[in-house]
């Protein structure tokens, strides 16, 4: 029989290890108008691990992650990321943090004035000091990833939704940040576009082995990243032989309420007798 | 909702000061880098190319307004030859800068705060930061030095094309000699004059771009914020021209101890 899961307590990281942590969230609230989002909620982001993130529409799920990148500021707590801890920097020290990060918005978020290959050189553009020549080898490397190099001179608003996602993630990677966010890479796509997502966010996943955290209101995403593999020789995603565990830790954070009610891996959460985590994964 | 002056002065002492702050951060930029020249030359192409039209229309029809009103007035005290000098002062110091910055506020300051509202509601904005770059810097700051230094040139096209309007109602319709025209319109002005009218667009242009992106940088709730965000910048970036303009104007005359 497998053990139960670890209480959310013990969890709770210490100084200590905070720093050896990718990212730590400790006791963390937000409210927006006067009405709690997030209520003390505490995780980490161990280096190497995808944590997918659960909860229902208004959870506080994107605040994490905006909070992550210090686009937001918690009202109480502390959040530690690569070391450094957010709440107390400033936005210019921000900047150079968030060089070390790659998010893919909600809904892509892509610069409509510009071109897909401005759009994904955007960062190394800014970073200066780039010829056009040198953009173009990792521009084509990191849309050859999301296999849409055709579509290097159009513009966000000739592609389709999914393209579009896919285009955001080719940006995200392009500097092979240390950590990665997604926020609903999924939402508002049909179930097979959906799926060629979760296969790229796993062939990043198990090719590059960055941290990430997915943030996702269809909890099926999330078992199909934990449950399968990207086989590199076929160049596809495939299931995960029964009881073997994946090349990368798969962890699950489920919200309730702008608290954890859950934290821990699939098979942990397979466990659980929690009424509303049952409801849900039943 | 029941409206609270308690809340009401709160929101109101929070958006001055974070457009001050917006203003601040703006020219604080200049001095900082990276400098984006090239999206300074872009926006200055957007907003002083694209904005001539308007300009040229706008000069054209003000300074031939101005001379066909004063000329009745003018003709009853047999001063018509006055007139190129009504027109020259008026179009110079005060209506030249004030019809520019209108025009170029309800062109501009909307189209800034639209886009940049659109950039919020769409995650732009925040996928800039994300991606490492302060939008303020990469943004803000070129629309400010561009709409402060195009709309300088502006007004002196304006003022110039104002002229030729008054002129052209002079000489075609009350037979005014061109040369006469142009002499006194020349001759009445002095550098005070000048000066006056070439300061306030250097304030305006300020106003319409902080304005613009002040409302463009704070717009909430999708589409409608937008459209809001939009409308407010045009109301509050006139509405601010013309207030300043009386206290620049006002200044100016008690520091040259002006007539």
């Amino acid at each position: 029989m497998a053990a139960p899961p670890t209480a959310i307590e013990q969890r709770v990281p210490n100084e200590a290890d905070a720093a050896a942590n990718i990212v730590v969230f400790e006791n963390v609230s937000i409210a927006f108008e006067d009405k709690p989002v997030l209520d003390g909620i505490s995780f980490r982001l161990a280096k190497g691990e995808t944590k997918a993130i659960f909860g229902v529409a208004g959870s506080g799920k994107s605040t994490i992650l905006k909070l992550t990148l210090g686009l937001l500021k918690p009202d109480a707590g502390k959040i530690h990321v690569l070391g450094d801890d957010v709440t107390q920097m400033r936005e210019n020290e921000l900047f150079d943090l968030r060089r070390k990060i790659g998010m893919v918005f909600q809904e892509s978020a892509l610069f409509d004035s510009l071109t897909v290959r401005e759009n994904v050189a955007f960062r190394l553009l800014e970073e200066g000091n780039v010829s056009e020549d040198e953009i173009e080898k990792p521009v084509r490397e990191a849309l050859s990833f999301v296999e849409l190099e055709d579509t290097v001179d159009k513009f966000p608003s000739e592609l389709s939704g999914g393209m579009r996602r896919r285009v955001a993630i080719a940006r995200a990677i392009i500097t092979h940040p240390e950590i990665l966010l997604y926020d609903s890479p999924t939402g508002g796509l049909d179930p097979v576009t959906s799926t060629t997502i979760i296969q790229l966010i796993v062939k990043q996943r198990d090719v590059y082995k960055t941290s990430s955290l997915l943030v996702t209101h269809r909890l099926q995403d999330a078992f199909m990243m934990a449950t399968h593999y990207f086989d590199r020789k076929a160049n596809e995603m495939r299931p995960l032989p029964p009881g073997a565990p994946g090349e990368v830790p798969m962890a699950f954070l489920i919200l309730r309420d702008g608290k954890v009610i859950f934290d821990g891996d699939a098979h942990e959460l397979a466990q659980s007798k929690d009424e509303y985590i049952r409801e849900y994964i039943s | 909702m029941e409206f609270s002056p308690t809340e009401f002065v709160k929101e109101t002492v929070q958006s001055v000061q974070d457009y001050s702050l917006l203003a601040g951060r703006s020219v604080a930029n200049l001095f900082l880098q990276p400098r984006y020249f090239a999206d300074m030359i872009q926006q200055a192409d957007l907003i002083g190319f694209g904005s001539l039209p308007i300009v040229v229309l706008t000069g054209l029809s003000i300074g031939a307004e101005l001379a066909l009103n004063s000329a009745n007035t003018l003709q009853r005290f047999g001063s018509l030859s006055l007139i190129g000098q009504l027109v020259s002062v008026g179009m110079v110091r005060e209506l030249g800068p004030i019809i520019t910055g209108l025009m170029v506020a309800g062109r501009n300051a909307s189209g800034m705060a639209s886009e940049l509202g659109s950039m919020v509601v769409t995650e732009q904005i925040d996928a800039m930061r994300a991606l490492g770059t302060d939008p303020m810097k990469k943004l803000v700051t070129p629309r400010v030095v561009s709409t402060v230094f195009m709309l300088f040139f502006l007004t002196i096209i304006s003022d110039l094309l104002g002229l030729f309007g008054g002129s052209l109602v002079s000489v075609f319709l009350f037979r005014l000699d061109w040369r006469q025209y142009w002499n006194t319109a020349y001759q009445i002005l002095v550098f005070q004059d000048v000066f006056m009218g070439l300061v306030k667009p250097l304030f305006f242009g300020f106003i319409i771009a902080t304005i613009g992106c002040y409302y463009g940088m704070t717009a909430r709730g999708g589409t409608q914020g937008v459209g809001r965000a939009t409308t407010q910048a045009v109301v509050a970036s006139s509405v601010l021209i013309l207030t300043v303009d009386l206290f620049v104007t006002k200044f100016l005359m008690a520091v040259f101890a002006y007539r």
